[in-house]
């Protein structure tokens, strides 16, 4: 598969009062042409701040990249002068927001919003382009198009306005779509419909999907693949199986465990213990050591490298290191890898 | 939205109504009469002044033939500061030039501080920043007869360019008192329009914005700007009936013959009809104002569309 979006060893840090903030630290990851892939992790993993780097959106006078680079239609994205980057965003590469009830304009009509970018990307007249964003309007399942082209964001509902933000980010066929928490400030009716629908539009222009979420749920229902980030770095990557049914990092169990599920008797819900790492000051070793009951000596000392699992399945931690000593994962984690062929508790069946 | 105006326009005069007889009563109740400093007239003399303009009927008489007198528009003539002239009249000519150097000092300090304001914002934290910044503290503390004083001098007094006072040379003599009269409302825009700006530039939909490919200047004027106006329209309106209604200390320093100074004058003498006269029309002009400001609103901001217009 053709590899659209390269990033490598990506580092990004935010100046602030109280110092240097290291919010990415070292992040490697691949996109693919067509692909979903999610990026998961707490708040303050640097899962947004990642995406927003791509886009450049962080305010330029505190966010400083270290070190690597983001590399898009072979260009470095880092490098680009803001003219350059504003030829790319909103039309190779959009963005959709986690609140749609803030991320539209309230006193723009919907219409203007929508025509905004084709106007920019696009030489078209503006009665074309009011064209296109009725078909886009009706794309999203946007009823009556036409009449609300003229109506402000206060008049739709929280699920419709998010179909405007979609209907925005895809004005221009972008080549990539990053989706911060799409579904996050919706209900969970509208949430599976807005899902739906990002699978259904995907499939119609053939887009790349960059899926941030915290969701384990959302992250099962859309993604091909799945990033685990924690404290600034990607902990584990794998397609969605591998993470879900076969994963080795402490704080990927740490999180499936703590995804309520129907099938467990347990009564009482897992929660991770301890906080995030002070970024400030982020740790010499493993930024999770401190919270994993699985930590060993070295995770205090030294920084995992990634280990390979399979050719699609990589994940920093040193119990996979061929020395280390094994170690049993929590119950509901090896009740998953018994599903998995190739896992060592695999007990035959299929995922 | 007719039907809205209509009901505020009933509102409007009920208030008016409301107003008048207040002031009216408010009059009666302080000591002094307009005739009172006139010690020398005879009891006989006073008996025919007072019958002259009605001061001898009893309250409730007065009351009424005011108020009637209102409804025809007729605001009576004045008792003792320019005898027998008729009020309306008086206000109407003194008003002339407060408006003017009101109107233009206005619109000077709303463009200029918008302006400041707004580059203050995109630039946060940087010189210009602290100079707009700098700009606005000065507007807003230092009294406007010291920049009255200091504009005669320099532009007035040393580089001749201006008039240094009165009202003899048409435009060029509004140049000077407009600008001191600009200063507050600059300053005042300045400062509203930056912290709006700012708020509104860290909002989702302007980082919704970026990511469409708008460049900086785009997204502030197309996007932020209108956004940002709804605090600067509700302080800049009643402001706005401040200034044009008359700077007393400014036309005092540029001895421009303004309706401030009248009113001012008309309450030292007790001079009853042209207090009325001139609150009455001080009252309509804020009540105006206010209905102005709030069709506005529905203007900039479609979600507070007023009530009773169509959908």
């Amino acid at each position: 598969m053709k590899k659209i979006l390269q990033v490598k060893d990506l580092e990004l840090s935010f100046n602030t009062f109280n110092g240097e903030v290291k919010a990415i630290r070292g992040v490697n990851f691949d996109l693919y042409k067509g692909e979903t892939l999610a990026i998961v992790g707490e708040s303050g993993s640097g899962k947004s701040v990642t995406t927003k780097s791509i886009m450049r959106l962080l305010p330029e006078q505190s966010a400083v990249f270290k070190n690597g680079e983001i590399l898009f239609d072979g260009r470095d994205l880092t490098k680009l002068s803001d003219k350059e980057m504003q030829k790319i965003r909103g039309k190779d590469i959009s963005m959709i927001f986690q609140d749609p009830m803030t991320s539209l304009n309230p006193t723009m009509p919907i219409g203007r919003q929508i025509t905004e970018p084709i106007l920019k990307h696009q030489k078209i007249s503006k009665s074309e382009a009011k064209k296109v964003a009725i078909d886009l309007l009706r794309l999203v399942g946007m009823p009556k198009p036409e009449l609300r082209m003229k109506q402000y964001p206060h008049q739709f509902s929280g699920g419709q306005r998010q179909r405007i933000v979609i209907a925005i980010s895809l004005a221009c066929n972008p080549q990539i779509l990053i989706a911060d928490e799409p579904t996050t400030a919706l209900d969970v009716t509208i949430q599976a419909q807005i899902l739906e629908l990002m699978k259904d539009l995907q499939k119609k222009i053939d887009t790349s999907i960059i899926f941030i979420t915290h969701d384990l749920g959302v992250v099962a229902n859309v993604a091909d693949r799945v990033a685990v980030m924690y404290g600034g770095k990607i902990v584990e990557i794998g397609t969605v199986d591998e993470i879900f049914y076969n994963p080795q990092h402490p704080y990927t169990w740490g999180l499936l465990s703590s995804m309520p599920s129907l099938d467990t008797a347990e009564s009482k819900l897992y929660a991770i213990p301890g906080t995030p790492p002070d970024l400030l000051a982020p740790p010499k070793g493993d930024a999770f050591a401190l919270r994993s009951e699985y930590a060993l000596q070295i995770d205090m000392e030294q920084n995992p490298p990634f280990f390979k699992v399979s050719d699609t399945h990589q994940a920093a931690t040193w119990l996979l290191h061929p020395d280390a000593p094994r170690v049993e994962p929590p119950l509901s984690v090896i009740e998953r890898m018994k599903k998995f062929p190739g896992s060592r508790y695999y007990e035959g069946g299929a995922v | 939205m007719a039907r809205y105006i209509g009901k505020r326009l009933i509102y409007m005069v009920i208030t008016l109504a409301l107003i008048a007889t207040f002031t009216f009563f408010l009059m009666k109740i302080l000591p002094g009469s307009p005739i009172a400093s006139a010690s020398k007239l005879s009891p006989e003399q006073r008996a025919v002044v007072e019958a002259r303009y009605g001061l001898n009927e009893p309250l409730p008489v007065q009351y009424f033939d005011y108020m009637f007198g209102l409804l025809k528009g007729d605001l009576g003539i004045s008792i003792n500061q320019f005898k027998g002239a008729n009020v309306t009249d008086l206000i109407l000519s003194r008003m002339g030039p407060s408006a003017q150097i009101g109107f233009q000092g206005m619109i000077l300090g709303t463009i200029i501080g918008v302006l400041l304001g707004m580059v203050a914002a995109l630039r946060q934290n940087t010189w210009i920043d602290y100079s707009s910044t700098l700009i606005a503290i000065i507007g807003i503390s230092i009294p406007s007869f010291v920049f009255a004083t200091l504009l005669q001098y320099w532009l007035g007094v040393k580089l001749e360019w201006f008039p240094v006072a009165l009202w003899k040379d048409g435009f060029m003599s509004s140049v000077l008192p407009s600008i001191a009269l600009a200063m507050f409302p600059l300053a005042t825009a300045a400062r509203f329009i930056r912290t709006e700006m700012i708020e509104v530039l860290s909002s989702d939909y302007i980082t919704l914005a970026k990511a469409k490919g708008s460049s900086g200047f785009e997204v502030a004027f197309k996007h932020a700007f209108r956004n940002a106006l709804i605090p600067l329209v509700t302080v800049l309106g009643p402001m706005a009936v401040g200034i044009l209604t008359g700077s007393l200390v400014v036309e005092q320093v540029f001895a421009i013959p303004g309706i401030g100074e009248q009113f001012v004058k008309s309450i030292m003498v007790n001079d009853f009809s042209i207090i009325m006269g001139t609150t009455i029309f001080f009252s309509v002009f804020l009540i105006v104002v206010i209905l102005i400001v709030d069709i506005l609103y529905g203007i900039i901001d479609p979600r507070i569309r007023l009530s009773g217009g169509k959908n």
